[in-house]
This record gives structure tokens, sequence and C-alpha cells, in this order.
């Protein structure tokens, strides 16, 4: 039998990868922190989704709405204030900022879960961009739709509920399938507030093992998996509701 | 209810369905309407005509209040709907309308366009809904189109379709807002007809339009409307033979 020669790189490789990868079941690094990752994207998705419609409507309502009593256009000017604050604030400084002063300061001297932090911050961060996305939907739905609501004897929230919000949504679904796929990356920042996700994971092995390459590029690609599997679902979802009105 | 500051009584054989007072409407520096006067009864087919810019789609849209009034008031079946007091979506309900630009719901099939309003406003079940919406497209002659989407209707199916939205309500009185502008020259006559149509029924009707020729056929009054005032009211042949102010003679030497 003669030998067959394994090339180099192949031994090196494999050797690498033992040593970061299986050696120590060092693999759990990775596997946990996707899973911090994913819960906390998929928590903060659904905040931001919440945060968002609510800003946004809050926000169209204000410069739409006509007829109302003083009460309730008083009430309006003091949220849409709310809203723009918080709009300006959150869209104007950095979202590690924002994570690190929600974990050391407001909740600086309360034991809480990290995860539910990272939660609290990149939900409230990415409702921000959502309102304005959304916004811009509801912005964009053409006027009469809005009026043919209101002849018909609808009231406001109801031609926002049946009309409105159904257009709106086939509109943004791209902005915001985008705003979620930037998401699910800026969560790699949670190690900031010492949170073991998917990155700190992989920054982890590496420390350890002295070896930048392997858990680096590990990381790098599970991240890309994950987007390129988010982008399909979105052009999925995005062809069926243009299907519906075919 | 007389009580109420802004009812009053109302008997729908003697007194005007809409009764228009003073209507004043402002749209920034634009002095859009300046002190509109109307009574439209039970029955009236009221086209409205005029120069564009005369106020005349801003009047129509003030009668079910898609423009807020800046004076003046509108009476719909004894109650002032101008007042800020008054629930406007209620009497909305009432008054149907129809736009120049259609304005179909492009996610609903013509099905929950129609039935979308009657189901959740009326509380009318979903057969009872549809029963009335087949009935009412089969008149229009658009009962085989009930599962299609709006975009893939002709703009006269459309218009048709958003008439049937509005009637699917059972409004006292139809509002058009120029109905048949946004159409290609072939589809204004399906259009048209079905108007005839709803007009031969004794429907309350508000118009308006550009076509004169079917002002002069359909319209029990026709109204003349220059920079934001009525400037006559009269029966069509008077209105169209026997002009009285020297600015409908102009406008009508120019449009006829």
């Amino acid at each position: 039998m003669p030998d067959i020669a394994v090339p180099q790189f192949l031994i090196e490789f494999k050797d690498a990868f033992y040593l970061n990868f299986i050696k120590d079941n060092r693999w759990k690094y990775l596997v946990d922190g996707l899973s911090v990752t994913l819960r906390i994207t998929f928590f903060a998705v659904l905040i931001g989704i919440v945060l968002g419609f609510l800003v946004a409507i809050i926000r169209a309502t204000h410069d739409k709405v006509g007829r109302t009593t003083p009460l309730i256009k008083g009430t309006l000017s003091v949220l849409n204030f709310v809203c723009n604050v918080y709009l300006t604030v959150i869209r104007g400084t950095p979202v590690v900022v924002q994570l690190l002063i929600i974990y050391f300061v407001i909740f600086g001297s309360v034991r809480i879960d990290k995860i539910i932090v990272a939660i609290l911050a990149f939900g409230i961060n990415s409702g921000a961009y959502v309102a304005e996305i959304v916004r811009g939907g509801i912005m964009s739905i053409d006027q009469g739709q809005f009026e043919a609501g209101r002849s018909l004897g609808f009231n406001y929230g109801q031609t926002m509920w049946f009309i409105i919000i159904p257009q709106t949504l086939k509109n943004v679904l791209p902005a915001l399938g985008n705003e979620f796929i930037v998401l699910l990356k800026e969560t790699s920042v949670a190690g900031y507030i010492a949170l073991a996700d998917l990155t700190k994971g992989g920054d982890i092995i590496r420390s350890q093992t002295f070896s930048a390459y392997m858990p680096l590029i590990a990381v790098a690609l599970i991240y890309l998996v994950m987007v390129i599997a988010l982008s399909r679902l979105q052009k999925l979802l995005e062809r069926r509701m243009r299907s519906r009105d075919k | 209810m007389t009580n109420n500051p802004y009812m009053k009584p109302f008997n729908p054989e003697t007194d005007p369905l809409i009764s228009v007072r003073d209507l004043q409407k402002n749209f920034k520096d634009l002095h859009a309407l300046k002190g509109v006067d109307l009574d439209i009864y039970q029955g009236d087919v009221i086209f409205v005509v005029g120069p564009s810019g005369s106020g005349k789609s801003t009047f129509l849209r003030c009668l079910n209040c898609l423009e807020e009034a800046d004076g003046g008031e509108i009476f719909f079946e004894g109650v002032n709907i101008t007042n800020r007091n008054v629930d406007i979506n209620r009497h909305r309900q009432k008054m149907g309308m129809v736009f120049q630009q259609f304005n179909l719901f492009p996610h609903m099939t013509v099905m929950k366009n129609l039935t979308q309003a009657p189901i959740i406003l009326q509380h009318k079940s979903k057969e009872e809904a549809e029963a009335e919406a087949i009935k009412l497209l089969e008149r229009v002659g658009l009962a085989d189109r009930a599962d299609a989407y709006p975009n893939q209707l002709s703009g006269g199916q459309k218009q048709r379709i958003a008439i049937v939205r509005a009637l699917c309500m059972k409004p006292d009185v139809m509002l058009f807002d120029e109905p048949t502008s946004a159409l290609d020259p072939e589809m204004v006559g399906e259009v048209l007809e079905v108007m005839r149509d709803l007009a031969k029924q004794k429907m309350t009707m508000v118009v308006v339009t550009h076509e004169m020729a079917f002002a002069r056929e359909v319209a029990s009054k026709v109204v003349f409307m220059a920079e934001g005032k009525i400037l006559e009211v009269a029966p069509p042949d008077v209105f169209f033979n026997n002009p009285r102010t020297d600015r409908l003679k102009s406008f009508l030497e120019k449009v006829l």
C-alpha cells in the first residue's frame, strides 16, 4: 500500500478544526451563542414590530387627522412629541451605547437577565426604524383609499385596520425584511454587556485556542447562512402577497 | 331630541333631505366656497356644473364632511352634520360616495369590497351581505366578476363596482364626484347607464360632472357654480335654453 500523500493544508485544517470545535466541546460555545443570538433577535423583532407600528400609527394619525375634538387633538400632539423624541434619540445614538446605557444605567442597580436587557435594547432600537418604514408605507397609500373607507362610514381606526394597514404591510415588507436582517447582525454587539451570543462564542474560542481564523470564519458563515435563509423567506412572503391581488 | 342643539325636526315628505346654509370653505389663501345655500329633496337628481376651480367638487365633498366646512351648516335628515359632536360615521353610512378615481380597495376581491362595510358597520351576516351584493352586481351586469380583484377590471367596470359598493350600504343619497372623468371615452356610457337606472328608481343623487348632455337628460335640477358660489339653479330645459346670468351663458357657449 503506497502512502497516499494527504496534502499538508488538509492535515492542518483537520487539526485546527479539532482544536477549535471538537476539543473540550468548544462547539458548544457556538451553539449556545447561536441560541442566544436567535432568542434576542426573535423577541427584539416582536418588540420592534409592535413599537414601530404603534409609533407609526400615532405619527400618521397626527399628520392626517382632521375632524376631531380638542381633547383628542391635544392628546395626539403630546403623543406625537413623545414619538419624535424617541425617534430622534434612538436613531441619533449608536445601538451599542443604548445597550450599555440600558444595562449599566437604567438597570444598573437591578439584577436582571442580560438577555432581557439585550432584547429590550435591540427591540426599542429596531422599533424606531420600523416606525419610519411603516409611517412611510402608510403615507404612500393613496389618500383616496382613506376617503373611500371613511365615505362608507368606517371610523378612523376601522379604515386603518381594514383598508390602510393591509396595503401598507405589503408595501413595507421588503424594507421590514431588511430591517430584521440588519437587526440579526446588530445583535453581535451584545458581547459588550458580556452576553455570550454567537459572536462572543466565537471570540471565546479564539481566546482559548489562540487561533482566530477558524472560529471567526465559522461565526461569519453562520450569520451568512441565517441571512440568506431570511432573505429567501422574505422573497417567498412577498411573492405570496403579490399573487393574492393579481 | 328636539332640544338637541344640532338637530331639528325632520319630515322626509316635506323637508329637504339635505339642507345647506351659507357653506364656507377655505384652503389656505383660497376661498373655495363663499356661502353656498342649497336644498336637496328626496328623489332630486341634482347636477352641479361649472368651470374647473369653481368649488363644485369641494362642495360635494363637504356634503359628507370629507372636507370640513369652515362655516355654515349642513343639515342631513335634520341633523347638523357639520357639528363636531355629531357622529359623522353614522351619517356617512347613509350617504354613498363615488369618486373620480374609483378608489376600490385593491387588496380585496370585488365581493369583499362590496360586503366589508355592510358586515362590519351594519352587522349583516356574510350570507346576507353577499346575497344583496350579488343582486346589485346583476343589476350592473357584473355578477360574474365577484371573485375578481380590482386591478383585473376595466375602468368602466371599476366605476360600476364602486357605485355598487356605495349602494350596498343602502344610502339615502348618492354623491358622485366626476364619476366619468377618469374613464376612457368608450367606457363612459356603461357608467352613465347605471346612473340613469338609479335616477329612474328615484335615488336622490348629487352629481358633479362635465357631461352636459347627460345632465340635460337625467337631472331634475342643474346647479351652476362659479368662483365658490351658486349662480343659478334651474330645471335642465330652463338651465340650458334660457340661462339668466352672463356667466352661465358664456360657460354654456364654451362647453356645448
